[in-house]
C-alpha cells in the first residue's frame, strides 16, 4: 500500500498547486486570464510546462513499451527526430504566433486563421477537425492513469477506478486553475519526471546486476540481439517518423501554450534546452524498455515474453480472439512500473510511480485547449460572448472541461488499443497533415481560405480512411504484411501488424505531402485575401 | 550568406538523422552498455541543441520583440 499512498500524496500536491495558482490571479473571470494565464508566464514555468505539455503517457509508458517490443530504434524514431523538429517549429512558428496573439489578442489558432484568410465558417470546420483529433490524445492520459494505478497497486485498484481518479484530479485543477494552474502543475510534474528518469535508471540498473551484463546477454542471444540494432524496421519506416513531430506545433494545446509567454525571449532558452530535456526523459525510458527483455525473473515480464513468443511461433493456429488476448498480454505499456515494483524499495516505487503519473497527467493542457477552442471559436464567434458576457464565457469553459473529461474517460474504458498505436495512427498523423495551415498563414501571402479548407478536409478524410481500413482489414502477425497493388516492386498500400503503410512509408508522409500540394494548388486557383489584411501580416505586401 | 549557411545546417542535420551506417550493428557498446546506434542519436540530440543555440544567436526574429513594447495599445483584429 505504501506506493499507492505516495501516489495519492502526489495527486493531492498537484491539486493544491493547481488551485493555489488560480487564487493568485485577481482577474479570474477574464477569459484571457483563465485560458492563457494572462499571457504572463515566466521563462522557467514556460519551458518546463511546454515540455511537460508535450510529454504525455506516450513519452514514458508508450516509449518504454515500444522499446520493449522493438528495441533501441524507439529513440531514433521518436526522440531524436522530435528533438530537431519541435524546437524548429517553436522557433519559426511559435514565436510568430506569439507575436500575433500579443498584437491582435488571438487566443486560438483559428481566431488567427479567420482573420488572416477573412473567413468564418471555414474556421469552424477547422475547429471541429482539431477537436476530434485531440480527443484520442486526451484518452491516452486517462488510459495511462488507469494502467499506472493498476500496476502500482498490484492490481488492487482496477483500471477503471485508476483512470477515474486521474481524470477527476486533472479535471479539478483545470476547472479551478485554468491555464495558470495547469502551467504550474506541468512545471512541477516536468521537474519530477526529469529527476525520476535518472533515479529509475540507477535503481533498476543496480537491481538487474548492471546494464553491461543485461546488454551483453541481449546481444549474445539470437532471439534478442536485433533489439540492439534497427534491422527490424526499414529505412523508409524510420524516415517516416521524422514527419510525426510536425504535429506538435499543430496540436491546439501547444500552439495555444505559445501564447502564454510573457516575452518572446522566453522561446530562446526553450528551443535550446528542449533537445536536452528530450534526452533526459527518453534515453532512460527507451533503455529500460529494451533491457526489460532480460528481466525474466520478474513474473509479469516473463508472462509478456511468453505471450510474445507464442504469437510469433503459433500465429497460424491461433483464433483472432486468442491473438487479441496474447497481444494484450504482450503489450509493454506497464513495463516501467513492473520493473520498478520488482527492483526498487516500496517507498521509491511510490515516488517513481508519482513521476510516471506526472507524465500521464499531461492531458490537462489538451482538455483546457479544447475548452478554449469551444468558448472562443464557437461560443464567442457565434455571438455567445456578446449576448451573455465574458463571465458566462468562462463558465461555459468550465462546463466544457467537465464534459470533455467524462467523454475521454468513457472512450478510455471502451478502447483496448495500445497507447502508442492510438496516438501515432490517428492524432499525430492528422495534426501533422494540418501543418500547411500554420505555414501557409504565417509565411505564404498567396494562401487562401479555400486552400485551408482543402487541407482540413483532406486531413480528416485521410484519418477516417486509415481508421476504416484498419478496422476492415485485420492486422497480420508481427513481421508479416498484406499488400495491395505494386509500384517499383513495393506494395502501394499494406496492412502491417502496427498499422498501415503506403509505398513503404507510414501514412503520415503522403498525408503531409498531399496536404501541402492541396494548399498550394487550391490557393493559387482561388482569390487571395484583401490587401489591407495582407499588409497587417506581411510588411512587404 | 549567413541565412544559407543556417538553412544548410538544418538540412544537413535533418539528413544525418537517417544514419543507415549503424543500421544492423550494435557494436561497439559505448560505455559498456550503449549500442552504437543509440549513442549516435544521443550525440545527434546534443548537436541539435547546439544548432538551436546557433539559430538563436544568428537568426533570432528580433523584429517580433517590438510587439512587446506596444502591448499597452493592443490592436484588436478587425
Amino acid at each position: 500500500m505504501i506506493p499507492v499512498l505516495v501516489v495519492f500524496v502526489y495527486l493531492a500536491s498537484v491539486l493544491y498547486i493547481g488551485i493555489f495558482a488560480f487564487r493568485r490571479s485577481a482577474q479570474r473571470n477574464k477569459a484571457e486570464d483563465y485560458f492563457l494565464a494572462g499571457r504572463s508566464l515566466g521563462v522557467v514555468v514556460f519551458l518546463l510546462s511546454l515540455f511537460g505539455t508535450n510529454m504525455t503517457a506516450f513519452a514514458l509508458l508508450g516509449s518504454s513499451g515500444h522499446a520493449f517490443a522493438n528495441g533501441i530504434v524507439t529513440y531514433g524514431l521518436m526522440a531524436s527526430s522530435s528533438a530537431l523538429i519541435v524546437p524548429l517549429s517553436l522557433f519559426f512558428i511559435g514565436t510568430r504566433m506569439w507575436a500575433l496573439g500579443k498584437k491582435y489578442g488571438f487566443m486560438t489558432p483559428v481566431q488567427m486563421f479567420r482573420d488572416r484568410w477573412e473567413c468564418g465558417h471555414i474556421g469552424t470546420v477547422i475547429t471541429v477537425v482539431q477537436a476530434v483529433l485531440l480527443i484520442p490524445y486526451i484518452v491516452i492520459g486517462v488510459m495511462g492513469g488507469g494502467t499506472t494505478m493498476n500496476a502500482i497497486s498490484g492490481g488492487r485498484i482496477p483500471f477503471w477506478v485508476g483512470g477515474a481518479i486521474v481524470a477527476m484530479v486533472v479535471m479539478s485543477y483545470v476547472f479551478f486553475g485554468g491555464m495558470r494552474g495547469t502551467a504550474w502543475v506541468n512545471a512541477f510534474q516536468t521537474t519530477l519526471f526529469l529527476l525520476f528518469g535518472a533515479i529509475a535508471l540507477g535503481v533498476i540498473g543496480t537491481g538487474m546486476g548492471g546494464f553491461d551484463k543485461a546488454v551483453s546477454e541481449l546481444a549474445a542471444s539470437p532471439a534478442t540481439s536485433a533489439l540492439l540494432t534497427r534491422e527490424r524496421v526499414s529505412p523508409l519506416y524510420f524516415f517516416s517518423y521524422t514527419f510525426i513531430p510536425l504535429s506538435s506545433i499543430c496540436f491546439p494545446h501547444i500552439i495555444i501554450f505559445c501564447l502564454t509567454a510573457e516575452r518572446v525571449q522566453h522561446f530562446k532558452k526553450t528551443v535550446v534546452l528542449y533537445p536536452l530535456c528530450m534526452l533526459a526523459i527518453w534515453l532512460p525510458a527507451v533503455f529500460l524498455g529494451v533491457t526489460a527483455n532480460r528481466a525474466v525473473e520478474v513474473p509479469a515480464i516473463r508472462a509478456k515474453l511468453e505471450a510474445r513468443s507464442t504469437l510469433a511461433t503459433q500465429s497460424a493456429t491461433l483464433s483472432p480472439e486468442q491473438k487479441t488476448e496474447l497481444r494484450a498480454k504482450a503489450a509493454g505499456d506497464d513495463i516501467l512500473v513492473r520493473l520498478l515494483e520488482h527492483y526498487a524499495p516500496l517507498w521509491l516505487v511510490g515516488l517513481l510511480g508519482a513521476g510516471i503519473m506526472a507524465a500521464v497527467m499531461a492531458s490537462d493542457s489538451q482538455i483546457l485547449a479544447l475548452s478554449t477552442m469551444f468558448t472562443e471559436d464557437i461560443f464567442a464567434f457565434y455571438e455567445g460572448k456578446t449576448k451573455f458576457g465574458e463571465a458566462a464565457q468562462v463558465r461555459t469553459g468550465h462546463i466544457f472541461v467537465i464534459l470533455i473529461t467524462v467523454i475521454a474517460y468513457v472512450i478510455a474504458l471502451r478502447w483496448p488499443q495500445s497507447i502508442f498505436d492510438l496516438a501515432v495512427q490517428f492524432a499525430f498523423s492528422g495534426y501533422a497533415a494540418l501543418m500547411p495551415l500554420l505555414v501557409g498563414a504565417l509565411f505564404w501571402k498567396r494562401s487562401t481560405k479555400w486552400g485551408a479548407l482543402a487541407v482540413t478536409l483532406w486531413a480528416a478524410a485521410a484519418v477516417i480512411a486509415i481508421a476504416g481500413f484498419q478496422t476492415v482489414v485485420p492486422a497480420p502477425a508481427p513481421g508479416a504484411e498484406v499488400g495491395w497493388g505494386s509500384l517499383f516492386g513495393q506494395a502501394i498500400v499494406s496492412r502491417t501488424a502496427a498499422g498501415t503503410s503506403v509505398l513503404g512509408f507510414l501514412p503520415v508522409v503522403p498525408m503531409v505531402i498531399v496536404s501541402f500540394v492541396l494548399m498550394m494548388v487550391v490557393s493559387l486557383l482561388t482569390a487571395k485575401p484583401g490587401e489591407a489584411t495582407l499588409k497587417r501580416y506581411f510588411a512587404n505586401a | 550568406m549567413k541565412r544559407w549557411f543556417l538553412v544548410g545546417l538544418v538540412v544537413v542535420l535533418y539528413a544525418l538523422h537517417q544514419d543507415f551506417w549503424f543500421w544492423r550493428t550494435a557494436q561497439p557498446l559505448v560505455f559498456g552498455s550503449l549500442p552504437v546506434g543509440v549513442f549516435y542519436h544521443v550525440c545527434y540530440t546534443l548537436a541539435v541543441s547546439l544548432l538551436m543555440w546557433l539559430l538563436v544567436q544568428l537568426a533570432w526574429p528580433s523584429k517580433l520583440e517590438a510587439v512587446e513594447t506596444s502591448t499597452a495599445e493592443e490592436e484588436p483584429a478587425p
